[in-house]
């Protein structure tokens, strides 16, 4: 294989990695440390995408680039609203009926994709990126479209005040320790569901701008964009492992890269196909996943 | 002298009493496992809480700190602790060290402990921590799941002595520990018993008789006996009837047989 070709499909990989670490972190930390699997997450990381097209449409911001962040900003915020919303508003009613919280925010999660089709349509709305975008950088002698590259870097900036936040916060500390424990971190005094409020809200956050940076890498949103990645960011966050950040991580880039390459030099749908295996195999051999703190 | 009839301690009414107990019972699944249990706890004073295995020992601690559910009246220093959450019962006053010790493996030592710090006061208990546990200082930087069952028990120890607590409930702090690590446990639990109040679940009877002024018994969930720790621990028929031990308990370390 060309060098070209790996060099250019490893930064795609590296940031469709970024994208299903911003997916699947807040679900699985929420999952980690709460037993709550947020089915509407998916509608969320939606809604961020719509919130980034309608701001790179409409936003009389310049420059370009200046949107973008405003885009960025106000999809983040967007899904963290909802987060809000979702979790005080619904969750925290239904605390310790893990069913009927998965079959409210699944419903959720079909009420707001039917929503944002009912009111802005199905077919894809392409996204108006900075113009810098589409050009292309050469690195190591390969063609690499600038777009890959802002989304490498903005997910991993966002990686690293992750782990900063779960490692040197107070909440960062609770979060870990109650995925680990939480009945003992209540005995010891401490309301864990503040922490978990606002690690449903970072979640969200992250969700929301995670929709926009897929509606860069795939150049439009639809209202299904949360559904078709939702899958992929449960198989990362199984091979991960529930409730690590670091495993999600590392399960992103796997399943990415691997999507990447198979799908480029495979026939099609064998990138798609592969991921599915990866996730089978994982169940039977390791099914606590590569860095898991819980069984799955 | 035997005891087969619970006999409450009447020199300590609900209202001087740090920990009170009245008609509580506790169902875990489909068992029955806490049947009607009351007591009363005076201040500054170990009551260990004993009883064969299933007796229901840890079910009491579970249910008072809120982490099960019971019915009956529970109150802590005249407050009633019925309404409360687990945390918020904790914030009033509780120091618990759980039976398996449970503490955070992932987590480093100082983190172990800084998540139970509550108070200003904190920091300067954890000096006194520091004094008590000397390793736990050395090994602050270390993942507490590389420890070992001893210095993990230490932790669980130094957790609850890390507030200004009313109570302390201490579930099998000598369990799975070599002799030598009991001894030290034991020593700690000596150091501070003379300030604080502890329900201590012990099911070796020379550490709870070396450690307890007053003794709880449990059997299938019922108190058969609630005394001096002394008179119990000298009566061989109630011992050997309430835990199935024969022997005569052997004090631990420094103190004479008695
Ligand atoms: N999770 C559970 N679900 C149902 N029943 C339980 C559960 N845990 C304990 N029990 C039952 O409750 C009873 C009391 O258990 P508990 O753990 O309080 O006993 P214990 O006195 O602490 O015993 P040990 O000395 O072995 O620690 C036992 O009969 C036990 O079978
Ligand atoms: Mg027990």
């Amino acid at each position: 294989m060309a060098m070209n070709d790996v060099i250019s499909l490893l930064i795609s990989g590296l940031g469709l990695a970024g994208i299903y670490f911003l997916l699947a972190s807040g679900l699985s930390l929420i999952y980690g440390l709460m037993r709550v699997l947020n089915l509407a997450h998916g509608a969320i990381f939606a809604v961020g995408g719509f919130v980034g097209w309608a701001a790179l449409e409409y936003l009389p911001v310049e420059p370009d680039w200046l949107r973008f962040t405003a885009a960025l900003v106000l999809a983040t915020l967007a899904g963290a609203m909802l987060g809000i919303l979702i979790e005080k508003g619904l969750l925290a009613r239904l605390y310790g009926r893990p069913y009927a919280q998965m079959l409210l925010t699944l419903g959720l999660a079909f009420a707001m994709t039917a929503f944002l089709g009912g009111w802005l349509g199905h077919d894809p709305l392409t996204l108006k990126q900075p113009a810098w975008f589409d050009e292309v950088t050469v690195i190591a002698g390969s063609r690499v479209v600038n777009s890959r590259l802002v989304i490498v870097g903005i997910a991993l900036i966002l990686f690293l005040a992750t782990v900063v936040f779960l490692r040197r916060s107070k909440h960062g500390l609770i979060i870990r320790a109650g995925v680990n424990n939480r009945s003992m971190v209540m005995a010891l005094g401490i309301n864990v569901s503040k922490s978990f409020t606002l690690l449903f809200v970072i979640g969200s956050g992250l969700a929301g701008l995670g929709g926009v940076l897929a509606g860069v890498f795939f150049g439009s949103v639809t209202p299904e964009l949360g559904t078709q990645q939702l899958i992929f960011a449960f198989i990362v966050i199984i091979v991960g492992g529930l409730g690590s950040l670091e495993g999600t991580a590392l399960a992103a880039l796997v399943v990415a890269v691997l999507q990447q390459f198979v799908n480029y030099y495979g026939p099609p749908g064998a990138g798609d196909l592969v991921t599915v295996l990866l996730l089978a195999v994982m169940l039977l051999v390791r099914p606590r996943g590569l860095l898991g703190k819980v069984a799955a | 002298m035997t005891r087969t009839q619970a006999s409450p301690v009447r020199s300590w009414t609900a209202s001087t009493s740090v920990l009170s107990l009245r008609n509580v019972d506790v169902h875990r699944g489909e068992a029955h496992v806490l049947r009607d249990v009351s007591f009363e706890m005076p201040p500054n004073a170990v009551t260990a809480l004993l009883g064969r295995n299933g007796a229901g020992k840890t079910t009491t601690l579970l249910a008072v700190v809120g982490l099960l559910a019971a019915t009956g009246r529970m109150s802590m220093a005249g407050t009633d602790l019925k309404p409360l959450k687990v945390d918020e019962r904790v914030r009033q006053g509780i120091g618990y060290v759980p039976e398996d010790r449970e503490v955070f493996a992932d987590l480093t030592v100082a983190e172990n402990l800084r998540l139970a710090m509550r108070g200003p006061e904190s920091q300067a208990r954890l000096q006194q921590v520091h004094k008590l546990f000397p390793i736990l200082h050395e090994r602050a930087q270390q993942r507490a799941g590389t420890l070992s069952g001893g210095q993990q028990q230490m932790i669980a120890i130094a957790r609850a002595l890390l507030n200004d607590n009313k109570i302390l409930l201490i579930d099998e702090p000598s369990k799975g520990l070599a002799p030598a690590v009991v001894t030290e446990v034991v020593q700690a639990i000596e150091q501070v018993k003379a300030t604080t109040t502890i329900l201590l679940v012990e099911q070796n009877l020379a550490v709870a008789a070396r450690l307890a002024d007053h003794a709880l018994v449990l059997d299938q969930g019922r108190l058969v006996y609630s005394g001096p720790m002394e008179d119990f621990a000298r009566d061989t028929e109630a011992t050997s009837r309430w835990l199935g031990v024969d022997i005569r308990p052997k004090a631990v370390g420094g103190r004479g047989n008695e």
